[in-house]
Protein backbone atom coordinates (compact mmCIF):
# COMPACT_ATOMS: atom_id res chain seq x y z
CA UNK A 1 0.00 0.00 0.00
CA UNK A 2 1.30 4.03 -0.64
CA UNK A 3 1.58 6.13 1.90
CA UNK A 4 2.82 9.06 -0.54
CA UNK A 5 1.74 9.50 -3.85
CA UNK A 6 3.14 11.94 -6.28
CA UNK A 7 2.10 12.37 -9.72
CA UNK A 8 3.20 14.62 -12.45
CA UNK A 9 3.73 17.45 -9.79
CA UNK A 10 5.51 20.95 -11.44
CA UNK A 11 6.08 23.78 -9.20
CA UNK A 12 7.52 27.02 -10.54
CA UNK A 13 8.81 30.58 -8.56
CA UNK A 14 9.07 33.75 -9.48
CA UNK A 15 5.68 33.82 -12.43
CA UNK A 16 7.75 30.62 -14.11
CA UNK A 17 11.15 31.61 -14.34
CA UNK A 18 12.55 29.43 -11.65
CA UNK A 19 11.62 25.76 -11.79
CA UNK A 20 11.89 24.02 -8.56
CA UNK A 21 10.14 20.76 -9.51
CA UNK A 22 9.62 19.55 -12.72
CA UNK A 23 7.01 16.81 -13.79
CA UNK A 24 7.82 14.86 -10.45
CA UNK A 25 6.31 11.36 -9.89
CA UNK A 26 7.14 8.91 -7.71
CA UNK A 27 5.36 6.86 -4.44
CA UNK A 28 6.62 5.95 -0.70
CA UNK A 29 4.91 2.87 0.35
CA UNK A 30 3.70 2.66 4.13
CA UNK A 31 6.30 1.87 6.45
CA UNK A 32 8.83 2.51 4.31
CA UNK A 33 12.38 4.78 5.09
CA UNK A 34 12.69 6.61 1.74
CA UNK A 35 15.48 8.69 1.10
CA UNK A 36 15.34 11.90 -0.96
CA UNK A 37 19.14 12.55 -2.17
CA UNK A 38 20.14 15.77 -3.95
CA UNK A 39 21.99 18.69 -3.55
CA UNK A 40 20.96 22.50 -2.29
CA UNK A 41 18.79 23.66 -4.47
CA UNK A 42 17.40 20.32 -6.53
CA UNK A 43 14.00 20.82 -5.46
CA UNK A 44 13.71 18.89 -2.48
CA UNK A 45 12.28 21.41 0.32
CA UNK A 46 9.97 22.42 -2.17
CA UNK A 47 8.70 18.75 -2.62
CA UNK A 48 8.16 18.52 1.72
CA UNK A 49 6.30 21.55 1.85
CA UNK A 50 3.96 20.71 -1.17
CA UNK A 51 3.36 17.39 0.83
CA UNK A 52 3.23 19.32 4.35
CA UNK A 53 0.09 21.52 2.59
CA UNK A 54 2.21 24.60 3.35
CA UNK A 55 2.69 24.78 -1.02
CA UNK A 56 0.62 24.43 -4.13
CA UNK A 57 2.08 22.66 -6.41
CA UNK A 58 1.47 24.80 -10.04
CA UNK A 59 0.32 21.46 -11.42
CA UNK A 60 -0.03 17.46 -10.69
CA UNK A 61 -1.74 15.92 -7.78
CA UNK A 62 -0.54 14.57 -4.74
CA UNK A 63 -1.65 12.32 -1.51
CA UNK A 64 -0.42 11.34 1.36
CA UNK A 65 -2.25 8.31 3.39
CA UNK A 66 -4.47 9.07 0.99
CA UNK A 67 -5.53 12.58 1.19
CA UNK A 68 -5.31 15.37 -1.38
CA UNK A 69 -2.52 17.73 -0.31
CA UNK A 70 -4.60 20.45 -1.70
CA UNK A 71 -8.28 20.20 -0.78
CA UNK A 72 -8.00 17.72 2.41
CA UNK A 73 -5.05 19.98 3.69
CA UNK A 74 -6.40 19.56 7.15
CA UNK A 75 -6.75 16.49 7.73
CA UNK A 76 -2.86 16.08 6.32
CA UNK A 77 -2.18 18.33 9.07
CA UNK A 78 -3.38 16.20 11.64
CA UNK A 79 -1.44 12.78 10.50
CA UNK A 80 2.39 14.09 8.95
CA UNK A 81 5.17 14.97 11.26
CA UNK A 82 7.33 17.69 9.60
CA UNK A 83 11.19 18.82 10.65
CA UNK A 84 12.03 21.66 8.33
CA UNK A 85 15.32 22.15 7.34
CA UNK A 86 15.79 25.46 9.62
CA UNK A 87 15.23 24.98 13.26
CA UNK A 88 11.50 26.31 13.60
CA UNK A 89 10.78 25.91 17.29
CA UNK A 90 10.43 28.53 19.62
CA UNK A 91 13.62 29.73 20.41
CA UNK A 92 12.08 31.69 23.57
CA UNK A 93 10.33 28.71 25.46
CA UNK A 94 12.13 26.18 27.12
CA UNK A 95 12.47 22.02 25.84
CA UNK A 96 9.90 21.08 27.79
CA UNK A 97 7.11 24.11 27.31
CA UNK A 98 7.60 23.79 23.36
CA UNK A 99 7.12 19.83 23.68
CA UNK A 100 4.11 20.98 25.85
CA UNK A 101 3.10 23.15 23.46
CA UNK A 102 2.44 20.40 20.45
CA UNK A 103 0.97 18.29 22.06
CA UNK A 104 -1.58 20.70 22.73
CA UNK A 105 -2.27 21.94 19.36
CA UNK A 106 -2.31 18.57 18.46
CA UNK A 107 -5.06 17.54 21.01
CA UNK A 108 -2.73 14.92 23.30
CA UNK A 109 -0.43 15.17 25.75
CA UNK A 110 3.30 14.11 26.34
CA UNK A 111 2.61 11.37 28.33
CA UNK A 112 -0.26 9.25 25.80
CA UNK A 113 3.10 9.39 23.16
CA UNK A 114 5.72 9.12 25.37
CA UNK A 115 6.73 5.43 24.47
CA UNK A 116 7.40 7.14 21.18
CA UNK A 117 9.63 9.79 21.85
CA UNK A 118 11.07 7.75 25.33
CA UNK A 119 14.63 7.62 23.71
CA UNK A 120 15.14 10.67 21.79
CA UNK A 121 13.72 12.69 24.95
CA UNK A 122 15.44 10.71 27.89
CA UNK A 123 19.26 12.29 26.06
CA UNK A 124 18.06 15.83 26.38
CA UNK A 125 15.82 15.62 29.26
CA UNK A 126 18.38 16.48 31.41
CA UNK A 127 18.09 20.23 30.24
CA UNK A 128 14.39 20.23 29.67
CA UNK A 129 13.93 23.80 31.57
CA UNK A 130 16.70 25.72 29.23
CA UNK A 131 15.26 27.60 26.34
CA UNK A 132 15.33 26.25 22.89
CA UNK A 133 17.65 29.25 21.31
CA UNK A 134 20.06 28.22 23.93
CA UNK A 135 20.65 24.59 22.95
CA UNK A 136 23.57 23.06 20.99
CA UNK A 137 22.42 22.24 17.33
CA UNK A 138 22.31 18.25 18.01
CA UNK A 139 20.24 18.56 21.30
CA UNK A 140 17.83 21.62 18.98
CA UNK A 141 17.78 18.34 16.30
CA UNK A 142 16.36 15.73 19.33
CA UNK A 143 13.54 18.79 20.17
CA UNK A 144 12.72 19.42 17.00
CA UNK A 145 12.44 15.45 15.71
CA UNK A 146 10.47 14.85 19.66
CA UNK A 147 8.21 17.14 18.50
CA UNK A 148 7.31 16.10 15.25
CA UNK A 149 6.62 12.89 16.87
CA UNK A 150 4.34 13.91 19.81
CA UNK A 151 0.93 13.48 17.67
CA UNK A 152 2.29 10.32 16.68
CA UNK A 153 2.14 10.67 12.95
CA UNK A 154 1.68 8.08 10.36
CA UNK A 155 3.94 10.12 7.86
CA UNK A 156 7.24 11.78 8.81
CA UNK A 157 9.04 14.49 6.88
CA UNK A 158 12.71 14.65 7.86
CA UNK A 159 14.51 17.72 5.75
CA UNK A 160 18.05 17.66 5.57
CA UNK A 161 18.38 16.53 9.39
CA UNK A 162 22.11 15.50 8.64
CA UNK A 163 23.52 18.72 6.87
CA UNK A 164 26.18 19.74 8.49
CA UNK A 165 26.39 16.99 11.23
CA UNK A 166 29.50 15.32 11.84
CA UNK A 167 29.46 11.53 10.56
CA UNK A 168 29.37 10.20 13.96
CA UNK A 169 26.44 12.25 15.00
CA UNK A 170 24.99 11.22 11.51
CA UNK A 171 25.23 7.53 12.45
CA UNK A 172 23.36 8.05 15.96
CA UNK A 173 20.62 10.04 14.08
CA UNK A 174 20.16 7.45 11.48
CA UNK A 175 19.94 4.48 14.04
CA UNK A 176 17.05 6.52 15.67
CA UNK A 177 15.19 6.84 12.43
CA UNK A 178 15.61 2.89 12.26
CA UNK A 179 14.29 2.46 15.73
CA UNK A 180 11.37 4.40 14.45
CA UNK A 181 10.36 2.46 11.32
CA UNK A 182 10.52 -0.71 13.33
CA UNK A 183 7.11 1.50 14.62
CA UNK A 184 5.23 1.45 11.70
CA UNK A 185 5.93 5.41 11.05
CA UNK A 186 6.68 6.21 7.73
CA UNK A 187 9.68 7.94 6.93
CA UNK A 188 10.66 10.78 3.99
CA UNK A 189 13.95 11.93 4.88
CA UNK A 190 16.00 14.07 2.37
CA UNK A 191 19.56 14.05 2.51
CA UNK A 192 22.72 15.64 0.51
CA UNK A 193 24.82 12.88 1.56
CA UNK A 194 25.07 9.88 -0.98
CA UNK A 195 26.28 7.96 1.54
CA UNK A 196 22.93 7.80 3.61
CA UNK A 197 20.80 6.14 0.53
CA UNK A 198 22.31 2.37 2.03
CA UNK A 199 20.14 3.24 4.92
CA UNK A 200 17.06 3.75 2.94
CA UNK A 201 14.59 1.26 1.89
CA UNK A 202 14.42 3.26 -1.43
CA UNK A 203 15.43 6.44 -2.60
CA UNK A 204 14.73 9.07 -4.92
CA UNK A 205 17.59 10.62 -6.75
CA UNK A 206 16.72 14.53 -7.43
CA UNK A 207 18.49 17.20 -9.72
CA UNK A 208 17.61 20.37 -10.99
CA UNK A 209 14.05 19.96 -10.09
CA UNK A 210 13.86 16.49 -11.79
CA UNK A 211 14.40 12.77 -10.46
CA UNK A 212 16.87 11.02 -12.12
CA UNK A 213 15.71 7.91 -10.75
CA UNK A 214 13.67 5.98 -8.49
CA UNK A 215 14.76 2.26 -7.06
CA UNK A 216 16.30 0.81 -4.18
CA UNK A 217 19.84 1.24 -4.10
CA UNK A 218 20.85 -2.03 -5.51
CA UNK A 219 18.20 -1.51 -8.50
CA UNK A 220 20.18 1.88 -8.80
CA UNK A 221 23.78 0.56 -8.89
CA UNK A 222 22.37 -2.22 -10.94
CA UNK A 223 21.00 -0.39 -13.78
CA UNK A 224 23.61 2.21 -14.00
CA UNK A 225 26.95 0.18 -15.08
CA UNK A 226 29.92 1.57 -15.91
CA UNK A 227 33.20 0.64 -16.87
CA UNK A 228 35.45 1.98 -14.06
CA UNK A 229 38.71 2.13 -12.35
CA UNK A 230 40.21 2.87 -9.22
CA UNK A 231 43.26 4.84 -9.68
CA UNK A 232 46.00 6.28 -7.58
CA UNK A 233 49.97 7.47 -8.15
CA UNK A 234 52.84 9.61 -6.07
CA UNK A 235 50.89 12.73 -7.47
CA UNK A 236 47.36 12.61 -7.39
CA UNK A 237 47.05 16.33 -8.95
CA UNK A 238 49.06 15.30 -12.08
CA UNK A 239 47.24 11.93 -12.24
CA UNK A 240 43.75 13.61 -12.35
CA UNK A 241 44.81 15.57 -15.10
CA UNK A 242 46.84 12.60 -16.83
CA UNK A 243 43.45 10.59 -16.60
CA UNK A 244 41.16 12.93 -18.03
CA UNK A 245 43.83 13.66 -21.35
CA UNK A 246 43.16 9.60 -21.13
CA UNK A 247 42.01 8.89 -24.94
CA UNK A 248 39.26 6.06 -23.58
CA UNK A 249 38.29 8.41 -20.97
CA UNK A 250 34.75 9.36 -20.48
CA UNK A 251 35.14 11.12 -16.91
CA UNK A 252 37.39 10.98 -14.02
CA UNK A 253 36.78 12.27 -10.59
CA UNK A 254 38.91 12.58 -7.11
CA UNK A 255 37.40 10.01 -4.52
CA UNK A 256 39.17 10.16 -1.80
CA UNK A 257 42.55 7.83 -1.88
CA UNK A 258 41.89 6.90 -5.54
CA UNK A 259 40.48 8.51 -8.58
CA UNK A 260 37.67 6.79 -10.49
CA UNK A 261 38.16 6.84 -14.23
CA UNK A 262 35.23 5.67 -16.16
CA UNK A 263 36.25 4.38 -19.77
CA UNK A 264 34.32 3.96 -22.96
CA UNK A 265 35.70 0.20 -23.32
CA UNK A 266 35.62 -2.81 -20.87
CA UNK A 267 37.93 -2.82 -18.08
CA UNK A 268 38.74 -6.48 -18.52
CA UNK A 269 42.47 -5.40 -19.45
CA UNK A 270 44.60 -2.47 -17.60
CA UNK A 271 47.59 -2.86 -19.83
CA UNK A 272 46.70 -0.03 -21.87
CA UNK A 273 46.39 2.49 -18.80
CA UNK A 274 49.19 1.08 -16.90
CA UNK A 275 51.48 2.25 -19.89
CA UNK A 276 49.70 5.67 -20.61
CA UNK A 277 50.49 6.34 -17.01
CA UNK A 278 54.44 5.03 -17.06
CA UNK A 279 54.68 6.87 -20.30
CA UNK A 280 53.75 9.99 -18.18
CA UNK A 281 56.09 9.15 -15.50
CA UNK A 282 53.66 8.43 -12.55
CA UNK A 283 55.22 5.98 -10.30
CA UNK A 284 53.07 3.78 -7.73
CA UNK A 285 50.97 2.81 -9.82
CA UNK A 286 47.84 1.58 -8.69
CA UNK A 287 44.84 0.61 -11.12
CA UNK A 288 42.07 -1.14 -9.19
CA UNK A 289 38.87 -2.41 -11.44
CA UNK A 290 35.37 -1.52 -9.25
CA UNK A 291 31.81 -1.41 -9.29
CA UNK A 292 30.10 2.12 -8.96
CA UNK A 293 29.22 3.05 -5.86
CA UNK A 294 26.09 5.62 -5.57
CA UNK A 295 28.03 8.59 -5.69
CA UNK A 296 29.75 7.06 -9.11
CA UNK A 297 26.28 6.72 -10.27
CA UNK A 298 24.60 10.01 -9.03
CA UNK A 299 27.56 11.78 -11.40
CA UNK A 300 26.64 9.62 -14.34
CA UNK A 301 23.04 10.35 -13.81
CA UNK A 302 23.79 14.30 -13.46
CA UNK A 303 26.36 13.95 -16.74
CA UNK A 304 23.59 11.73 -18.71
CA UNK A 305 20.85 14.22 -17.90
CA UNK B 1 54.37 23.69 -3.66
CA UNK B 2 55.55 23.26 0.09
CA UNK B 3 58.15 25.08 1.38
CA UNK B 4 59.27 25.12 4.63
CA UNK B 5 57.87 28.69 5.68
CA UNK B 6 55.08 29.05 8.33
CA UNK B 7 52.08 31.06 8.03
CA UNK B 8 50.37 29.51 10.67
CA UNK B 9 51.73 28.48 14.27
CA UNK B 10 50.19 28.20 17.51
CA UNK B 11 51.69 26.98 20.54
CA UNK B 12 49.37 25.95 23.66
CA UNK B 13 46.53 28.24 22.18
CA UNK B 14 43.23 28.39 24.67
CA UNK B 15 40.15 29.80 24.77
CA UNK B 16 37.59 29.39 27.62
CA UNK B 17 33.75 30.54 27.91
CA UNK B 18 33.29 30.58 32.04
CA UNK B 19 34.11 27.45 33.36
CA UNK B 20 33.65 25.96 29.91
CA UNK B 21 37.27 25.31 27.88
CA UNK B 22 36.24 25.43 24.20
CA UNK B 23 39.72 25.27 22.86
CA UNK B 24 42.26 23.72 25.21
CA UNK B 25 45.92 24.49 24.39
CA UNK B 26 46.22 23.51 21.31
CA UNK B 27 49.99 23.75 19.39
CA UNK B 28 49.91 23.15 15.64
CA UNK B 29 51.93 24.61 12.29
CA UNK B 30 50.77 24.92 8.78
CA UNK B 31 53.25 25.12 5.99
CA UNK B 32 53.27 28.04 3.31
CA UNK B 33 51.43 25.86 0.15
CA UNK B 34 49.74 23.55 2.63
CA UNK B 35 46.88 21.92 2.12
CA UNK B 36 45.67 21.43 6.01
CA UNK B 37 42.39 19.88 7.24
CA UNK B 38 41.02 20.97 10.22
CA UNK B 39 38.34 18.01 11.40
CA UNK B 40 36.02 17.21 14.44
CA UNK B 41 33.13 16.32 15.38
CA UNK B 42 30.14 19.45 16.31
CA UNK B 43 30.73 20.95 18.88
CA UNK B 44 35.05 19.81 19.36
CA UNK B 45 36.22 23.45 19.50
CA UNK B 46 36.85 23.73 15.43
CA UNK B 47 34.62 27.04 15.03
CA UNK B 48 35.91 28.69 17.87
CA UNK B 49 39.68 28.23 17.32
CA UNK B 50 39.12 28.94 13.30
CA UNK B 51 37.58 32.25 14.75
CA UNK B 52 40.87 32.99 16.94
CA UNK B 53 42.83 32.14 13.71
CA UNK B 54 40.80 34.54 11.59
CA UNK B 55 41.47 37.47 14.11
CA UNK B 56 37.21 37.89 15.01
CA UNK B 57 38.30 36.36 18.52
CA UNK B 58 41.01 36.95 21.08
CA UNK B 59 42.03 33.51 23.35
CA UNK B 60 42.36 33.41 26.94
CA UNK B 61 46.12 32.33 26.91
CA UNK B 62 48.77 30.51 24.56
CA UNK B 63 50.05 32.17 20.99
CA UNK B 64 49.25 31.83 17.71
CA UNK B 65 50.59 33.73 14.62
CA UNK B 66 49.12 33.51 11.51
CA UNK B 67 50.14 35.53 7.66
CA UNK B 68 53.34 36.47 10.46
CA UNK B 69 50.79 38.46 12.49
CA UNK B 70 50.27 37.93 16.46
CA UNK B 71 46.45 37.21 17.17
CA UNK B 72 46.38 38.97 20.10
CA UNK B 73 47.64 42.73 18.83
CA UNK B 74 47.75 42.62 15.07
CA UNK B 75 44.13 40.85 14.81
CA UNK B 76 43.30 43.60 12.27
CA UNK B 77 46.25 43.05 9.97
CA UNK B 78 45.57 39.40 9.74
CA UNK B 79 41.85 40.01 8.84
CA UNK B 80 43.65 41.85 6.01
CA UNK B 81 46.10 39.17 5.00
CA UNK B 82 43.51 36.27 4.52
CA UNK B 83 40.94 34.97 2.67
CA UNK B 84 37.59 33.44 4.50
CA UNK B 85 34.87 31.20 2.97
CA UNK B 86 31.75 29.07 4.14
CA UNK B 87 28.96 27.77 2.66
CA UNK B 88 26.85 29.13 4.52
CA UNK B 89 27.61 32.89 4.04
CA UNK B 90 30.21 34.14 0.82
CA UNK B 91 28.02 36.36 -1.89
CA UNK B 92 25.46 38.81 -2.02
CA UNK B 93 22.51 37.29 -4.07
CA UNK B 94 21.21 40.74 -4.99
CA UNK B 95 24.17 41.83 -6.15
CA UNK B 96 25.25 41.00 -9.75
CA UNK B 97 28.72 38.66 -9.62
CA UNK B 98 30.99 41.72 -10.90
CA UNK B 99 29.05 43.94 -8.09
CA UNK B 100 30.07 41.10 -5.81
CA UNK B 101 33.81 40.94 -7.09
CA UNK B 102 34.29 44.46 -6.59
CA UNK B 103 32.05 44.52 -2.98
CA UNK B 104 34.63 42.11 -1.73
CA UNK B 105 38.29 43.06 -3.40
CA UNK B 106 36.98 47.08 -2.20
CA UNK B 107 36.86 45.55 1.57
CA UNK B 108 40.32 44.02 1.15
CA UNK B 109 41.41 47.45 0.13
CA UNK B 110 42.14 47.20 -3.63
CA UNK B 111 42.35 50.28 -5.59
CA UNK B 112 39.40 51.22 -8.12
CA UNK B 113 42.02 50.51 -11.31
CA UNK B 114 43.37 46.60 -9.65
CA UNK B 115 39.49 46.26 -9.22
CA UNK B 116 38.71 46.39 -12.63
CA UNK B 117 41.40 44.89 -14.07
CA UNK B 118 41.50 41.57 -11.63
CA UNK B 119 37.23 41.64 -11.94
CA UNK B 120 37.58 41.08 -15.70
CA UNK B 121 40.77 38.78 -15.23
CA UNK B 122 38.53 36.47 -13.18
CA UNK B 123 35.59 36.70 -15.05
CA UNK B 124 37.67 35.86 -17.92
CA UNK B 125 39.10 32.88 -16.34
CA UNK B 126 35.93 31.66 -14.98
CA UNK B 127 34.40 32.26 -18.24
CA UNK B 128 31.44 34.18 -17.09
CA UNK B 129 31.66 37.27 -19.45
CA UNK B 130 27.76 36.55 -20.00
CA UNK B 131 26.87 36.46 -16.27
CA UNK B 132 29.07 39.15 -15.51
CA UNK B 133 25.70 41.20 -14.64
CA UNK B 134 23.44 38.88 -13.50
CA UNK B 135 22.39 38.94 -9.86
CA UNK B 136 24.20 35.95 -8.07
CA UNK B 137 21.29 34.72 -6.61
CA UNK B 138 20.12 33.51 -10.32
CA UNK B 139 23.26 31.67 -10.54
CA UNK B 140 23.60 27.81 -10.37
CA UNK B 141 24.98 26.80 -7.01
CA UNK B 142 28.38 25.56 -8.54
CA UNK B 143 28.87 29.21 -10.19
CA UNK B 144 28.54 30.63 -7.10
CA UNK B 145 30.87 28.31 -4.88
CA UNK B 146 33.27 29.23 -8.05
CA UNK B 147 32.64 32.79 -7.67
CA UNK B 148 33.21 33.07 -4.00
CA UNK B 149 36.29 31.10 -3.78
CA UNK B 150 37.66 33.25 -6.41
CA UNK B 151 36.43 36.70 -4.56
CA UNK B 152 38.00 34.95 -1.22
CA UNK B 153 41.52 34.97 -2.97
CA UNK B 154 41.07 38.17 -5.24
CA UNK B 155 43.69 39.88 -2.96
CA UNK B 156 46.49 37.60 -2.82
CA UNK B 157 46.28 36.13 0.55
CA UNK B 158 48.98 33.64 1.74
CA UNK B 159 46.16 31.84 3.54
CA UNK B 160 42.54 31.19 2.81
CA UNK B 161 39.95 29.68 5.75
CA UNK B 162 37.88 27.52 4.29
CA UNK B 163 34.90 26.73 6.70
CA UNK B 164 32.64 23.54 5.20
CA UNK B 165 32.66 25.00 1.05
CA UNK B 166 31.07 21.91 0.45
CA UNK B 167 28.53 21.24 2.63
CA UNK B 168 25.41 19.96 0.61
CA UNK B 169 26.80 20.34 -2.61
CA UNK B 170 26.60 17.72 -5.48
CA UNK B 171 29.29 15.47 -6.21
CA UNK B 172 30.56 16.92 -9.29
CA UNK B 173 30.49 20.57 -8.05
CA UNK B 174 32.50 19.55 -4.97
CA UNK B 175 35.18 17.74 -6.81
CA UNK B 176 35.39 21.00 -9.17
CA UNK B 177 35.38 22.73 -5.94
CA UNK B 178 38.58 20.86 -5.01
CA UNK B 179 40.57 21.08 -8.56
CA UNK B 180 40.16 24.70 -7.39
CA UNK B 181 41.52 24.62 -4.21
CA UNK B 182 45.07 22.61 -5.87
CA UNK B 183 44.94 25.23 -8.25
CA UNK B 184 45.28 27.70 -5.99
CA UNK B 185 47.90 25.90 -3.90
CA UNK B 186 49.81 25.70 -7.06
CA UNK B 187 49.61 29.35 -7.06
CA UNK B 188 51.36 29.19 -3.55
CA UNK B 189 48.13 29.59 -1.47
CA UNK B 190 48.06 28.03 1.67
CA UNK B 191 44.29 26.01 2.58
CA UNK B 192 43.04 25.44 5.78
CA UNK B 193 39.94 24.03 5.70
CA UNK B 194 37.34 22.15 7.41
CA UNK B 195 34.79 19.59 6.05
CA UNK B 196 32.44 16.74 7.39
CA UNK B 197 33.18 14.59 3.82
CA UNK B 198 35.55 12.62 4.88
CA UNK B 199 36.69 11.37 1.08
CA UNK B 200 37.73 15.33 1.54
CA UNK B 201 40.15 14.36 4.18
CA UNK B 202 42.24 11.93 1.91
CA UNK B 203 43.01 15.48 -0.67
CA UNK B 204 44.33 16.90 2.33
CA UNK B 205 48.52 17.21 2.59
CA UNK B 206 47.79 16.99 6.46
CA UNK B 207 44.68 16.26 8.52
CA UNK B 208 44.58 17.04 12.16
CA UNK B 209 41.24 16.13 14.36
CA UNK B 210 39.95 17.65 17.66
CA UNK B 211 37.92 15.78 20.24
CA UNK B 212 37.04 17.99 23.31
CA UNK B 213 38.51 21.08 22.84
CA UNK B 214 41.83 18.87 22.27
CA UNK B 215 44.01 17.76 19.23
CA UNK B 216 43.92 13.63 19.85
CA UNK B 217 45.87 13.23 16.06
CA UNK B 218 47.49 15.15 14.07
CA UNK B 219 49.40 13.72 10.64
CA UNK B 220 49.20 12.90 6.91
CA UNK B 221 46.01 10.87 6.01
CA UNK B 222 48.73 7.64 5.08
CA UNK B 223 50.04 7.88 8.60
CA UNK B 224 46.97 8.38 10.17
CA UNK B 225 45.61 5.43 8.66
CA UNK B 226 48.38 3.17 9.51
CA UNK B 227 48.82 4.91 13.28
CA UNK B 228 44.73 3.84 13.79
CA UNK B 229 45.15 0.36 11.69
CA UNK B 230 41.99 1.86 9.12
CA UNK B 231 42.05 1.72 5.72
CA UNK B 232 39.97 4.97 5.22
CA UNK B 233 39.65 8.36 6.58
CA UNK B 234 36.49 8.00 7.52
CA UNK B 235 37.57 4.99 9.89
CA UNK B 236 40.36 6.93 11.74
CA UNK B 237 37.41 9.80 12.73
CA UNK B 238 34.77 7.67 13.95
CA UNK B 239 37.55 5.94 15.77
CA UNK B 240 38.40 9.28 17.75
CA UNK B 241 35.58 11.15 17.53
CA UNK B 242 33.97 7.63 19.74
CA UNK B 243 36.31 9.18 22.60
CA UNK B 244 34.49 12.06 22.84
CA UNK B 245 33.61 12.80 26.47
CA UNK B 246 31.80 16.19 26.55
CA UNK B 247 28.18 16.82 24.05
CA UNK B 248 28.16 19.48 22.16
Amino acid sequence: MSSVIIENITKTYEKGIVKALDNVSFEVKSGELFGLIGADGAGKTTLFRILTTLLIPDSGKATVAGFDVIKDLKQIRQIVGYMPGKFSLYQDLSIEENLNFFATVFGTTVEENFELIRDIYVQIEPFKKRLAGKLSGGMKQKLALCCALIHEPKVLFLDEPTTGVDPVSRKEFWEMLGRLKERGITIIVSTPYMDEAKLCDRIALIQNSKILDVDTLEGILTKNKQNLFAVSSDNMYQLLKDLRAYTDAVSCFAFGQHHHLQVKTPTSSDEKLRAYLAHRNHTNVSIETINPDIEDTFIKLMQDA
Amino acid sequence: MLNEEIVIKTNKLTKTFGDFTAVNAISFEVKSGEIFGFLGANGAGKTTAMRILCGLLSPTSGEAMVAGYDVYKENELIKKHIGYMSQKFSLYENLTVRENIEFFGGIYGLSRKELKEKGNDLIGRLGMEKEANKLVGSLPLGWKQKISFSTAILHQPKIVFLDEPTGGVDPITRRQFWDMIYEATDAGITIFVTTHYMDEAEYCNRVSIMVDGSISALDTPHQLKEQFETDSMEGVFLKLARQAKRGE
